[in-house]
């Protein structure tokens, strides 16, 4: 069994209130550092730990917060990304939902890290029912002296605030998202420059994922070193995977980073193997936006080595053999599934998820769902399929923001790995004469 | 019902709406628009009239433009009436996995509609949605503030006949969100 820090208490009854977290430990970070660090060790601490962002890109958040510039008489900000939208993704709701109060403790924890006292977390519109249990929780923190003026009796105060949002994946991008908590269309902004030195109203703002922020909580208690010491190499710490698909047992689970993939989808401990007795064919290890790898590679790398639940390990072989970790989206698919239906129905999520700014974008989703829906209905041209290859090539690395890359890249994948699949689909000609 | 009269916010809604703008900073009130247009589609008949939106801009003290833009941009808003009950199921690829499909077919037919169609009592709306981050307990559907998950033909009916017998406008600002069914 893993070691478990985020999710611990999960099947604790009524952990979602004060009380019961609190007799659980909670709020011993605020405790320790407000009373015996100074802001700068725990940026310190949070670089030791090698904690890497949670949401999906993987930047070291310790590095991250040292970008954060301090100029004399300027508020700044700590945003929480809860939009959660990443198709495969649901840690972060789980989180919120059972164990709210480890989101506000480690808000108010890096809040005061980072010297900022106004901190907000945008949460997806349509998880409207978790965002009345944070502010729940917020509320019992407030009472408690954990929020507001003077918290535990010292010179540091803080305001936290739930915003909701309004349905739209592309708010999930970190400038997309201060443009809709300014009360803006969710465009995403051209970088640099970044939310560090410009964010929020303007000002120099922190954007992390929850996961991110729940995770500086462990890392305070029990410092960064000894973070660092769960995981292999540079892939620190526990990670939460959401796990779904044709498997037996979907769901959120913690796990050290390093377990063996294997191990993940067949163990009882975690997906339980493939549903119906049957065989998996293909994943995508890391949310909608990573390329999908059949089992085979899945579990193995190209050299033959078992392949691990680490950032490095799923992306071994780049594009050509490997994946990503992504956000920790895992969904497995099994052997009967269409693989050109399942690249249908993300063609069709990115066309509808894209803001529309950069043309690339804008116009090639929606050409990449037009030709992978004929396709995958049986209606397509031998050309098809070179046609779909020839328009990811054109949005990957051509947009403002990733979005344009990840929905070019599941359909690189599963052409790159699936391509007789495709062909297969093809309507023989009739033989006109 | 194409325009809306007397558009005007309950006191209690008032005091949500107040209580909002106070989280941001001075001059930094439009950043409530998000989280008010929510109230007002609560409030006035489960989607935003024109008459709603320059009502919500007046409140803002911003341009009416500047609140058309945000709510056409957003997949929340309704921009035009809709049931009662909107049955917004998730097609995405691990719901599309599990049968998701399946779960708009049987809703369609039941109730008589195609997705983007209001039932003839103007109970129920069906609507097609992507990820709604709950792909683990595929497949699902949201009502107003609550997710349905796991759905099979016997749920869904017993969801649909309670929400029928209860009779009540679903948002997604209700308090009542536990899924009890
Ligand atoms: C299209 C798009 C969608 C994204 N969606 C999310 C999201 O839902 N949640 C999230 O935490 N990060 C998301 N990100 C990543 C954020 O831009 C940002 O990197 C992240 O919030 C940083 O936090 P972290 O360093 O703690 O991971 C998204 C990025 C892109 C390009
Ligand atoms: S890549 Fe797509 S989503 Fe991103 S800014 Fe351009 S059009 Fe918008
Ligand atoms: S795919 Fe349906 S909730 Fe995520």
């Amino acid at each position: 069994m893993g070691k478990k820090l985020l999710i611990h208490n999960e099947h604790v009854a009524n952990i979602h209130t004060l009380e019961v977290y609190k007799q659980h430990g909670g709020y011993a970070s605020v405790e320790k550092a407000i009373k015996t660090m100074t802001p700068e060790a725990i940026v310190e601490e949070v670089k030791k730990s090698g904690l890497r962002g949670r949401g999906g890109a993987g930047f070291p958040t310790g590095m991250k917060w040292s970008f954060l510039a301090k100029p004399e008489g300027v508020p700044r900000y700590l945003v929480c990304n809860a939009d959660e939208s990443e198709p495969g993704t649901f840690k972060d709701r789980y989180l919120m939902e059972k164990i709210p109060h480890a989101l506000v403790e480690g808000m108010i924890t890096s809040s005061f890290a980072l010297g900022v006292h106004t901190a907000y977390i945008y949460i997806r519109g349509e998880y409207f029912y978790v965002s009345r249990i944070l502010e729940k929780a917020i509320e019992e923190a407030y009472a408690a002296g954990l929020l507001g003026k003077n918290i535990l009796g010292s010179d540091y105060s803080l305001d936290l605030y739930v915003q909701v949002g309004g349905g739209a994946y592309i708010c999930g991008e970190e400038t997309a998202l201060l443009e809709s908590l300014e009360g803006k269309r969710g465009n995403p902004r051209i970088k640099p420059p970044f939310p560090a030195i410009a964010g929020l109203y303007g000002c120099p703002t922190v954007v992390n994922n929850v996961e991110t922020i729940a995770a500086v909580v462990p890392i305070v208690m029990m410092g960064g070193d000894e973070y660092a010491k769960i995981g292999i190499g540079r892939s620190t710490g526990t990670k939460l995977i959401s796990a779904s698909g044709h498997i037996n047992k979907p769901g959120v689970y913690e796990i050290e980073l390093g377990l063996p993939v294997e191990e993940f989808v067949y163990s009882e401990e975690y997906c339980g193997g493939i549903w119906k007795g049957k065989k998996m064919k293909a994943c995508i290890p890391g949310g909608s936006s990573v390329p999908i790898i059949p089992a085979e590679l899945l579990l193995k790398t190209a050299a033959g080595e078992p392949r691990l639940m680490t950032y490095e390990s799923l992306s071994d072989g780049g594009f050509a053999t490997g994946s990503m970790l992504g956000s920790g989206g895992f969904m497995v698919y099994d052997e009967d599934t269409s693989i050109p239906m399942n690249l249908y129905t993300l063609n069709r999520f990115y066309h509808h998820e894209s803001c529309g700014q950069c043309s690339p974008c804008r116009e090639g989703t929606g050409w990449m769902e037009k030709v992978a829906h004929r396709l995958a209905e049986g209606h397509g041209k031998p050309s098809d399929i070179d046609l779909l290859w020839d328009i990811q090539k054109r949005i990957e690395g051509n947009t403002i923001c990733p979005l344009g890359d990840a929905a070019a890249w599941p359909v690189a994948s599963a052409i790159r790995h699936f391509r007789q699949e495709f062909e297969a689909l093809i309507p023989k000609k009739e033989v006109a004469h | 019902m194409s325009s809306q009269k007397n558009i005007q916010f309950s006191e209690e809604a008032m005091a949500t709406v107040n209580k909002i703008i106070s989280r941001y900073p001075e001059g930094k009130h439009k950043s409530a628009l998000l989280p008010i247009l929510h109230i007002a589609q609560a409030e006035f008949d489960g989607w935003l009239s024109p008459e709603t939106m320059d009502y919500v801009a007046s409140i803002l003290k911003i341009q009416p433009v500047e609140v058309y833009e945000v709510a056409s941009f957003y997949s929340m808003y309704n921009l035009k009436p809709v049931g009662k009950c909107l049955l917004e199921v998730c097609r995405t690829s691990s719901c599309w996995a599990r049968g998701a499909d399946d779960v708009v077919n049987y809703i369609g037919k039941k109730l008589n509609i195609k997705p983007g169609e209001t039932s003839k009592d103007g109970m129920f709306s069906l609507k097609t949605v992507e990820c709604l981050g709950s792909c683990g307990t595929a497949p699902m559907m949201q009502v107003g503030a609550s997710f349905h998950e796991n759905l099979t033909p016997e749920k869904i009916d017993t969801i649909l006949d309670n929400y029928r017998a209860d009779g009540r406008r679903r948002s997604y600002t209700d308090m009542d969100y536990k899924n009890t069914l």
